[in-house]
């Protein structure tokens, strides 16, 4: 009975793989990394590979996700920012924003430029502590400083604060710092290689999805490009009837390919943050956005 | 083939239903609340080792809720096959990490 449990399971493993073997059919030939870190020629390359491979998207409209593979899909999203179904959000984190902690501070206080217009520099890399410290992060680190509650890192309350801080930076290129300290450089590669491992049931790394198939769909989703992915969150999609944060994204991403996901902000997601941002350095931010 | 050939191929083809057979009716025996302690304590060591590379697999948990569930209605049966199918999905979360360590390199944009 051990057996036939083991072969069906076998079975199973293997569909997942021929089924992703299947879906990358076509794919890039793909180098074996080189040794040494150099995230300026990562960024140069992940950006080269993109623009390569969809000629016809301007760099700055990869921020747009599904929107920007196609005339039609971007047509759709034009209209859709007439009246974008982020704006609720937007309007809550607006007000949340500006209002006083208990204490009387409010989180202007625990950002620079009171926190307007600065998204384009999160995730940072803290040296005191030696570890990425991401906008969400640093919005409950700024709560618990003040004596407040800390926020779900998956809930409407968090996305609805990103939005806002995202919002009075539209347009800033990301602009992600790795400084000269091993420990980020550390962070940075594990970033990486998260981003790059198969995981779950099914197989998938994020680059299955999101580096080898955007553009194609699975089942009615029209798969982003990774390029620019996390320049538009938080995002409103339709799937959710809601608002997602980075860290929601995340989450679900894993547990819909079988994997059991991380916790919010764990040091792999902090990580994988800090490489995918990293590698859209230049790209504008474009958040809140909006996905089907 | 020659005829002592095919006689071989089909004496090996009833040998191998034989074995079929006994396994099938060896598994439906009856399995005991101890072995299903036996079979549960193996996948979740399995799957505690998944845990420790940060790999666990959501069908694992799956399959554990679903012996726990069978063993608490008494059908140990199911209860001992859904904790042996826990156990495989758990090696091979833990093959997949593993292998995964290096095997990523290879999706990388250079």
């Amino acid at each position: 009975m051990s057996g036939e449990v083991n072969v069906r399971s076998a079975i199973h493993f293997a569909s997942a793989a021929l089924a992703l073997a299947a879906l990358s059919f076509g794919a890039m030939p793909f180098a074996v990394a080189a040794d040494t870190p150099d995230p300026a020629a990562d960024a140069k390359a992940f950006q080269k590979f993109f623009t390569e491979k969809f000629p016809k998207v301007k760099l700055d409209d990869f921020v747009n996700g599904p929107y920007s593979m196609n005339e039609d899909m971007h047509r759709q999203w034009e209209e859709k920012e007439q009246f974008p179904p982020y704006d609720f959000s937007l309007d809550l984190g607006k007000e949340m924003f500006a209002k006083p902690f208990k204490n009387g501070k409010s989180y202007a206080d625990c950002f620079p430029n009171q926190g307007k217009g600065i998204r384009q520099n999160y995730p940072t890399f803290d040296e005191k502590e030696g570890k990425v410290v991401t906008l969400e992060l640093a919005l409950n680190r700024c709560r618990e400083a003040n004596g407040e509650a800390p926020f779900s890192y998956v809930k409407d309350e968090m996305a609805a604060l990103t939005a806002y801080m995202a919002f009075t930076s539209r347009g800033k290129p990301f602009d992600i710092k790795i400084p000269n300290d091993p420990r980020a450089l550390e962070a940075y590669e594990n970033g990486k290689r998260y981003f790059y491992t198969r995981r779950g049931q099914l197989n998938f790394s994020c680059a299955s999805c999101h580096v080898q198939n955007p553009g194609e769909r699975i089942r009615a989703e029209v798969l982003a490009p990774a390029l620019g992915i996390l320049n538009a969150m938080p995002i409103y999609r339709s799937e959710w009837g809601g608002m997602g944060t980075i860290s929601r994204r995340f989450t679900t991403c894993n547990s819909q390919i079988r994997g059991v996901p991380l916790e919010p902000q764990s040091d792999e997601y902090r990580d994988l943050e800090y490489y995918l941002s990293y590698v859209s350095n230049g790209l504008p931010v474009s958040g809140p956005g909006a996905r089907p | 083939m020659s005829g002592t050939g095919r006689a071989n191929v089909l004496k090996s083809l009833a040998l191998a239903t034989t074995m079929l057979i006994a396994g099938a009716a060896s598994a439906l025996a009856g399995a005991s609340e101890a072995d299903f302690k036996a079979a549960y304590a193996a996948a979740e060591a399995a799957n505690k080792q998944a845990a420790s590379l940060r790999n666990q697999w959501t069908t694992t948990a799956a399959a554990l809720a679903a012996a726990k569930k069978a063993a608490e209605a008494g059908d140990f049966d199911t209860a001992v096959a859904s904790s042996q199918e826990a156990e495989a999905l758990a090696k091979a979360s833990i093959y997949q990490a593993r292998s995964e360590k290096d095997a990523w390199k290879a999706l990388e944009i250079h």
